[in-house]
């Protein structure tokens, strides 16, 4: 650090221009010249007023302006109520920094800079304090008191780790969905089941499990809320009818597909969007919000973007009303990873 | 320093009629004491110490129209059927939270302009800070003694993130959950405990009924108290500092010029409140933004193309998308690097390098002194380099999370762009480093060059031998001043090898490396003209003898379309 030091101190010597010190005051037009002055008063006072009348166009349009009424395509409230807020706001503001500029004093005044740091007698005599306060209290003196102290202040974290615990249950059955076997696949809008006969080639269909849209012997949907969008949230899905003869199925997914209709989960093993813009010609489906892509006449690998693990298929069958349904649950975890997936994976193989 | 001449304060109406209540409030409160200090307390002028106010203003009106939002707004997840005026809902289920931002926007006169004020004004209040960040870094206000302001305002700024991610997931819309379905995938990521830091967020199983209700609370409550407790730590610790000032003639280390608080500060930051506020207003009025009755409420079985987060989310957002698709698993866990690195990895590593970087920048300079005057970016060409290196990188992941719209309105392809993305992210930052330091130093030796040679006058001269050239003229002696105020270069110096013994030197490598460092922040920056240089050149310009016509003192040279330029 000594050159830092050997530069300050020198520091004089080595500037190459010397301080020429403040420059003169320049006087402004309002300052030598009343006839300015007088019209720079009178538009200030102009601004001001024109705000007033504003404010008072605020109220006149909220009372008088139907809230269905359009201005250019959009609420005409919106419009007349933003317009007369901002622009009394802005003449306000406008005219009081334009007063601040034009008409108040406007000589520059020097203040004095202090270090930050206190001066070396304040700080010694709070080291000081503090000293005497832990002698008083005996606090370097009493390690019994003072350690028991500490543990019972540690110990208050106890009981507020604890009251979070009821957050939220343990992690739980992020390893299976509402699917199961004889489930039928029924279109997400209508909830109505779907037949083999129904899906063309090359079409896309947004399905969901049947359970959805159950309905108990009152009539109440069997779940719903939360719930519902819980079991949704995993067990959306899309399928898709492709020429059998493009399809390249996995050893044992050969009976998974009816006729060339395959299901796959919706929801993207990446973060979860619902996944849905399907390529006809290229048998990809890419994801809107992180483009990763899936090619599903190839068991839903990933061929592009951040997802890692490929879409899950879910084996389809159909029932004796000739609908539709879901052979089992996914064989594979659907939704985003989680650092428990490979052992649920694992026992998700192991249970089938 | 005025001359102004005031009236006797006991002649005044001010003195005869407020003196009885001053007293009465001073018996009590003793404040004349700490006014006396403040109310005509200097502040500096520039433009760009204009930028922390409009953070500061655009947060008060984000609270000014955030209570008007909570007098209507149900933070309930609980299913009812729309039956407000907008017709196409009617009869749709949906979340009470979703209902009442609805009913906000139809059914309460004014209740839209309020949101819109409310979601422009959060827009800018994150702009404004990132702005007044990038000032405060390319000046190097950050300097001793001003770092735990500096750690205040990354505190506010990453708060402020939060705050904003949390108020666009209330109104529980179809594009506010696809938002909460990412940061729940963002969280399940997180090595081994994800999914339990996942179920006790969400109350369960995403979405659960609880995260709306929650995230409320933090968005009324817990985030803006710890805001406001910052801005009113970041304030008076600006008070007790003095603002920065930038060099000039007259203005040293040692002194703050400018105007007083009262009453030109007072007005001029009054007046702009009211600017600020008019403004969010006036776009509040005239541009929609976020128009959730068009999403419809949400559903984790649809998504729209095009999806995309707040502005001040997209560069994570970018990171997440041309991330390449690593995961692994080891020790019985599932690894996900796709998500983890690119969005909770990256938002720490952003906070880190900016808390620490004064700490860094300080410990390879050496330097301890205080500074209250502001350095151009020039004269730190590294840190200059480094900062315009990080805007860049910043950027490229911007841009990357806008590939799907960058792909559709250029017709290119997405595959390509994310590619190129993928190597941008780290070769654009390297060369913006030393584009940008190389830029500096041209700059330095620019100035270098009008100090000791002046500056172009215009004048063309014909010389008896029949050469032409072009006359200079020394620049006036205040901006000759300000351009050399900054701090000269240290003497950099090997560290000893060995102590005075001739044995290996204890902390060697330690202080190899920090000399490194060193040569690495000063390396090719141009000091600026000694003593000497500027007495050679002022000999130089005397012996000059063509003067064809005498310049004036008011004259500035010649402009471009001949006329010379004046006061």
């Amino acid at each position: 650090m000594s050159n830092e030091i050997e530069h300050n101190a020198a520091g004089a010597v080595t500037e190459p221009i010397a301080d020429p010190g403040l420059p003169e005051h320049q006087y402004r037009p309002t300052d030598v010249d009343p006839a300015q002055e007088r019209r720079t008063e009178r538009q200030i006072s102009f601004m001001f007023g024109l705000a007033s009348l504003l404010a008072v166009a605020f109220c006149v349009a909220y009372f008088a302006i139907d809230d269905n009424q359009t201005f250019l395509g959009w609420s005409a409230l919106n419009f007349a109520l933003g317009a007369s807020l901002g622009g009394a706001l802005l003449l306000i503001g406008v005219a009081t920094v334009q007063w601040a500029k034009k008409l108040m004093g406007d000589h520059e005044i020097i203040e004095m800079r202090h270090p930050a740091a206190s001066s070396e007698e304040d700080r010694y005599a709070v080291m000081k304090d503090i000293n005497a306060g832990i002698e008083e209290s005996g606090f370097g003196r009493r390690p019994l008191i003072r350690n028991s102290l500490l543990g019972a202040m540690g110990a208050l974290a106890l009981p507020a780790v604890v009251m979070l615990r009821d957050l939220g249950p343990l992690p739980y059955g992020h390893a299976n969905t509402v699917w199961a076997k004889g489930m039928r696949v029924v279109n997400d809008v209508s909830g109505l089941p779907i037949k083999p006969a129904d899906v063309e080639v090359g079409q896309l269909v947004n399905a969901e499990p049947a359970i959805l849209f159950d309905v108990d012997e009152e009539g109440e949907k069997v779940l719903h809320g939360a719930d519902a969008l819980a079991a949704k949230a995993k067990a959306a899905v899309i399928m898709v009818r492709m020429r059998p003869e493009d399809i390249t199925p996995s050893k044992g997914r050969e009976n998974w597909g009816v006729d060339g209709i395959l299901c796959f989960s919706k929801i993207c093993t990446h973060v979860g969007c619902p996944i849905s813009l399907w390529e006809q010609q290229t048998h990809h489906l890419l994801c809107p919000c992180h483009q990763s892509t899936f090619d599903l006449a190839d068991n839903g690998k990933v061929i592009f973007g951040p997802a890692h693990r490929p879409l899950p298929q879910l084996p389809l069958g159909v029932d004796s009303e000739g609908y539709l349904i879901a052979m089992s649950d996914f064989p594979e975890i659907v939704a985003p990873s989680y650092p428990e997936l490979a052992r649920d994976q694992k026992k998700l193989g192991d249970s089938a | 320093m005025s001359n102004y001449e005031y009236t006797d304060i006991e002649k005044t109406g001010l003195g005869k009629k407020a003196a009885g209540p001053v007293g009465w409030l001073d018996e009590r409160l003793g404040l004349a004491g700490v006014a006396k200090k403040n109310l005509r307390k200097v502040f500096p002028e520039h433009w760009s110490f204009m930028l922390g106010e409009i953070a500061l203003w655009s947060f008060v009106v984000l609270l000014l129209s955030g209570v008007v939002l909570t007098l209507w707004f149900q933070p309930s997840m609980g299913e009812i059927e729309y039956t407000g005026s907008y017709a196409p809902l009617r009869g749709v289920e949906m979340s009470q939270a979703y209902a009442s931002t609805l009913h906000i926007s139809f059914d309460i006169r004014g209740g839209l302009l309020m949101r819109q004020i409310h979601h422009w004004a959060a827009a800018l209040f994150i702009a404004a800070m990132i702005i007044h960040m990038l000032r405060v870094f390319f000046t190097g206000a950050y300097r001793k003694p001003r770092e735990i302001n500096w750690l205040i305002g990354i505190g506010l700024l990453s708060m402020g993130l939060v705050e904003g991610f949390a108020g666009y997931s209330l109104p529980d819309d179809l594009l506010s959950g696809t938002g909460l379905r990412f940061v729940d995938g963002l969280i399940r990521s997180i090595p081994i405990v994800g999914s339990y830091i996942e179920f006790f967020i969400f109350g369960g199983e995403f979405p659960g009924d609880v995260i709306i209700p929650r995230l409320y609370m933090a968005h009324i409550l817990l985030i803006p108290a710890l805001l406001l407790g910052l801005i009113a730590a970041h304030m008076l610790l600006l008070v007790y500092h003095k603002h920065t000032q930038w060099p000039g003639p007259g203005r040293t280390e040692k002194n703050v010029v400018g105007y007083p608080m009262l009453p030109v500060y007072a007005a001029k930051a009054g007046g702009f409140f009211f600017i600020v506020f008019g403004f969010t207003a006036l776009m509040g009025a005239l541009v929609q933004i976020n128009p959730v009755w068009t999403y419809g409420p949400y559903n984790p079985s649809e998504v729209t193309a095009g999806s995309q987060p707040d502005w001040y989310m997209g560069f994570v957002e970018g990171a997440v998308r041309i991330m390449p698709n690593w995961e692994s698993t080891f020790f019985n866990y599932t690894w996900s690097w796709n998500v983890f690195v690119p969005a909770v990895l990256l938002m720490g590593v952003l906070f880190t390098v900016l808390g620490a970087w004064p700490f860094v920048e300080r410990a390879i300079t050496g330097d301890k002194r205080e500074h209250h005057l502001l350095e151009r970016p020039r004269n730190a060409p590294v840190r200059t380099a480094f900062g315009v290196a990080g805007m860049t990188m910043y950027g490229v992941f911007w841009i990357a999370g806008g590939n799907d719209i960058i792909a559709t309105q250029f017709g290119m392809s997405i595959n390509a762009i994310t590619w190129v993305c993928r190597f941008a992210w780290l070769l654009l930052p390297i060369a913006a480093f030393i584009i940008t330091k190389r830029i500096c130093i041209a700059l330095q030796r620019a100035d270098t060059e009008r100090i000791l040679h002046g500056y172009e006058t215009g004048i063309i001269e014909r010389s008896p031998d029949g050469g032409f050239s072009e006359r200079h003229a020394p620049l006036p002696e205040s901006a000759q001043y300000t351009l050399t105020t900054h701090d000269r270069l240290p003497v950099l110096e090997a560290p000893a090898e060995t102590d005075v013994n001739g044995v290996a030197a204890p902390h060697g490598r330690a202080a190899k490396l920090k000399a490194r460092a060193r040569a690495f922040y000063f390396d090719g920056a141009v000091d600026k003209p000694t003593v000497e240089d500027v007495e050679h050149a002022n000999e130089h310009h005397g012996e000059y003898d063509g003067h064809p016509a005498e310049l004036g003192e008011d004259f500035l040279g010649v402009s471009e379309s001949g006329i010379p330029k004046s006061h």
